[in-house]
């Protein structure tokens, strides 16, 4: 087997040690520095949608933002995991995850980086479309009964009745991973109408 | 047809092509482009095929349907070649005239030539201004080919920049050419083309991919739909020669399936190709091996982004990726993958033919070549215009383009469609290219030019540009998605007159962050229609919030329609013609607008006779009160109804 090599980065004036093929996040992870994340999970293929793992490096004098999750942590990378540009950007994703999602992790986050009250106005749908719980189906459990439809403003999550009412009422795994707290009590969308999952759990039967 | 198997037998095919045509002359018609078909030319082509054989000159003229002629207004449009006679806005009806006068004669129709604004007739293309002040080097051969028909485009000595760069030329010099020529990516970022080349030909990996971008989707643009329909072959030989240099030996076209006559094209240009010996195994006989699929878009915008195209070529939502690696070298299928322009492809040929000097000998020194526009909007001459890179947008709008309808007063002009910007006339001596349009905050982009007057409202623009991209945004990255949801919410009010302090400010705060934040380039670019407004329009924005006027009367919610009294002659359009019934008065009586029941629509204004010219828009002051019912009107002098 090939010996994983290591790298040598700087985050936040600190030397940090990682394996190659590490990301940013992880590295830093490992040495104990903290990073916001919405959308990352350790188990699942990096997605980079909440932007809040939004870091600055600098490599050759020039200054970069990108997102920890997804950028490797290649050797010799100066990272700075705050800054007040980084601060800037982390309470406005907040502010506008807020409007719609007014959910107790969002708020703690949003006090955490000085948001008091959102100054934007949105449909309350709890979900900040991180997706975890749609590539948590599809990843590990490959059953596809979760997934995005529409585009841009208009995208949302739904079940797909003719395989949820098969597979999730034995699973309800990704209840967990939802960072709104929306899963378990409220879910929406085309198939559903106005159907909670419980209630549509208990039928068992798609109403399309 | 036999295959090509050496350079020698395209030669003899191109002479015997040449030699066969030699005396003929031909008329095309634009009947393979949309912007002539909507507009019925292809009734003219099939009387030009009837008539001709009925006069008995099928020996003597070949007729042509060729794709865009850059001039679409004017469409039907006829030129006769080898002439240049130009007749425009031709009707079935009048080609027994045209063939009889000037194709079997040697009379012009005169009432079919270009007038000019002075009133004087042009008979040659080539001498009409919207033409006379082009390079058409890219665009031009469209006028020439049936895009249907490969052996038009070989006898225009089509597919010998191919058999140039196989047979004279290894793949490294290809590369090179095209560094050399500092070719730039036509779609938007400006790219060089050559650097882009050889970072997928070193990356690592048997298998590459070479791909023709042609997701062309910027509202008013259709450079690169015209050249797919009208002259697909220089597109693929451009993919051809890319995919020699890069060493791949599969390619992809990804065309929108909205464009279906370009789709139409392509399939017929790749099956002669492939039956030519062109493509497909052994090309010309050099041994190299390449074939292209066309993969049809489903109509996203965002899947114009490379890693948003890949994704939706290997069967996936086109959705952008996040990783930071470049997909040229890792992209479908995490293979190296060669993405360009339709415009890039099809100028590629071009270079290798004539060379890099001479390509370098064109434009300035950052941006070399030509660029293909759509100019569109309130110019008096609209159509695809190409132009030398430097061209200043004075020149492209008022010496082609022909200025400003009605001769109204220039106000914006809007280049790089929804991730560029508006420029105000303080810039429009810049001269255009890659450079100077990003350093003044718009963009190149893939060539939308949108001119706007006196009458058009810049919130009212941004309002536009966000509403598109909040549509067509993927939704999948929160500064995207949610950010333009605010700024589209905050432009929205403002146009409704519920504009509050700070938001102008705060536009301008979601900017950074959406800018800073966003994940692709749709997002990155997405709020640079609303801060160049701000920037070169500010007060514009801030007489909405603050004087809750609209001085361009667009926005419905902060104008009012009112005729005025002293004007009205009471001819009883507006009252007939008002969608609403909002329109009070009577013969000999003053109209009155019933400011409660009015919509807005603007109805009134637009049929009121000029020479009375009694409506008025009032924005930001209120309405005067109506004259008493049953006012008679003032008669003014010489307009006794």
């Amino acid at each position: 087997m090939k010996k994983v090599q290591k790298v040598t980065l700087t985050i936040n004036k600190r030397e940090v040690r990682a394996k190659e093929g590490m990301t940013i996040l992880e590295a830093a992870r490992d040495a104990g520095i903290h990073i916001p994340t919405l959308c990352y999970h350790e188990k699942l293929a990096t997605y980079g949608a909440c932007r809040l793992c939004t870091v600055e490096i600098s490599r050759n004098g020039r200054t970069q933002l990108v997102t920890a999750c997804v950028y490797p942590a290649d050797d010799g990378l100066v990272v700075k995991t705050d800054s007040p540009r980084l601060t800037k950007i982390r309470k406005m994703l907040l502010e506008l995850m807020l409007a719609s999602s007014p959910a107790k992790t969002i708020q703690g986050l949003a006090q955490q980086y000085g948001v008091a009250k959102p100054r934007f106005e949105a449909k309350k749908t709890n979900c900040i479309l991180c997706g975890l719980c749609v590539r948590y189906c599809n990843e590990i459990k490959q059953a596809n009964a979760i997934g995005f439809v529409g585009r841009g403003t208009e995208r949302r999550v739904v079940f797909f009745p003719e395989i949820a009412s098969t597979v999730c009422a034995s699973c309800r795994e990704c209840f967990s991973l939802c960072p709104t707290g929306k899963l378990p009590s409220e879910t929406d969308g085309v198939c559903f109408d106005d159907l909670t999952l419980e209630d549509f759990l208990s039928t068992k039967q798609a109403k399309v | 047809m036999a295959q090509f198997k050496s350079p020698a037998d395209l030669a003899r095919t191109r002479q015997r092509i040449i030699s066969r045509r030699a005396r003929k002359r031909f008329i095309a018609i634009n009947a393979s482009g949309t912007c002539g078909l909507a507009y019925g030319s292809d009734q003219v082509f099939q009387a030009f095929v009837a008539e001709i054989e009925r006069q008995g000159l099928t020996e003597q003229v070949g007729v042509r349907a060729t794709g865009c002629l850059g001039f679409c207004e004017n469409s039907p449009i006829a030129i006769i070649f080898p002439e240049e006679i130009s007749y425009f806005r031709v009707k079935p009806s009048d080609v027994p005239e045209i063939v009889s006068k000037t194709l079997a004669g040697k009379k012009l129709v005169n009432r079919l030539l270009y007038k000019d604004g002075n009133g004087k007739k042009i008979v040659r293309e080539g001498e009409i201004p919207f033409y006379k002040h082009q390079s058409r080097i890219v665009f031009g051969n469209n006028r020439l080919i049936d895009p249907k028909s490969i052996d038009d485009y070989i006898a225009l000595g089509g597919y010998s920049a191919l058999s140039k760069a196989l047979f004279e030329m290894s793949p490294e010099e290809v590369v090179e050419t095209v560094k050399r020529a500092n070719l730039r990516g036509r779609g938007g970022g400006g790219f060089p083309t050559g650097k882009k080349w050889e970072t997928t030909r070193n990356a690592p990996g048997e298998i590459k991919f070479v791909i023709v971008n042609a997701d062309e989707g910027d509202p008013g643009a259709y450079m690169d739909r015209s050249l797919l329909e009208g002259n697909p072959h220089s597109v693929l030989e451009g993919l051809i020669i890319g995919a020699y240099a890069i060493g791949s030996h599969e390619g992809y076209v990804y065309v929108r399936q909205e464009y279906p006559l370009a789709v139409e094209n392509l399939f017929i240009a790749l099956n002669q190709a492939r039956e030519y010996g062109l493509l497909g195994k052994n090309i010309i006989g050099s041994g190299f091996n390449f074939d292209v699929a066309i993969h049809r878009g489903a109509g996203a915008f965002v899947s114009g982004e490379s890693s948003a195209l890949m994704t939706a070529i290997e069967g996936r939502v086109g959705e952008p990726r996040p990783k930071y690696i470049r997909t040229a070298v890792s992209g479908i299928r995490e293979r190296p993958s060669n993405l360009n322009n339709v415009e890039t492809w099809a100028t590629v040929p071009l270079i290798i033919s004539k060379g890099a000097d001479w390509f370098t000998s064109i434009g300035t020194a950052e941006s070399k070549g030509t660029k293909i526009f759509s100019l569109v909007g309130k110019v008096n001459n609209t159509g695809l215009v190409e132009v030398p890179m430097g061209m200043t947008l004075r020149e492209i709008i008022y010496d082609i383009g022909g200025g400003i309808r009605q001769g109204k007063k220039f106000k914006a002009v809007q280049t790089g469609g929804p991730s560029g910007g508006c420029l105000p006339e303080s810039l429009i001596d810049i001269p255009v290219d890659f450079d100077e349009l990003t350093k003044v905050g718009s963009m190149m982009g893939s060539g939308g030019m949108i001119v706007m007057d006196e009458d058009d409202c810049m919130v009212d623009v941004a309002r536009y540009f966000l509403t598109f991209l909040a549509e067509e945004s993927c939704g999948k990255c929160i500064p995207c998605r949610e950010g333009i949801r605010q700024m589209l919410h905050i432009l929205i009010r403002i146009c409704d007159g519920q504009g509050q302090t700070g938001d102008i400010e705060l536009l301008e705060e979601l900017s950074e962050v959406i800018q800073d934040a966003s994940l692709c380039a749709l997002g990155t670019t997405a709020p640079n229609p609303v801060l160049s407004t701000i920037r070169n329009f500010r007060d514009e924005y801030e007489e909405h919030v603050k004087e809750r006027r609209c001085p361009s009367g667009v926005c419905k919610a902060l104008i009012s329609y009112y005729i005025q009294p002293e004007r009205c002659q009471a001819c009883l359009l507006c009252l007939r013609e008002c969608p609403v019934g909002a329109i009070t008065g009577g013969k000999n009586l003053v109209h009155v607008i019933d400011q409660d029941k009015c919509t807005k629509c603007g109805t009134c204004l637009e049929v009121c006779p000029p020479r009375f010219a009694a409506v008025l828009i009032l924005s930001g002051e209120p309405v005067p009160a109506a004259p008493p019912q049953g006012t008679k009107v003032e008669r003014t002098k010489g307009t006794q109804q």
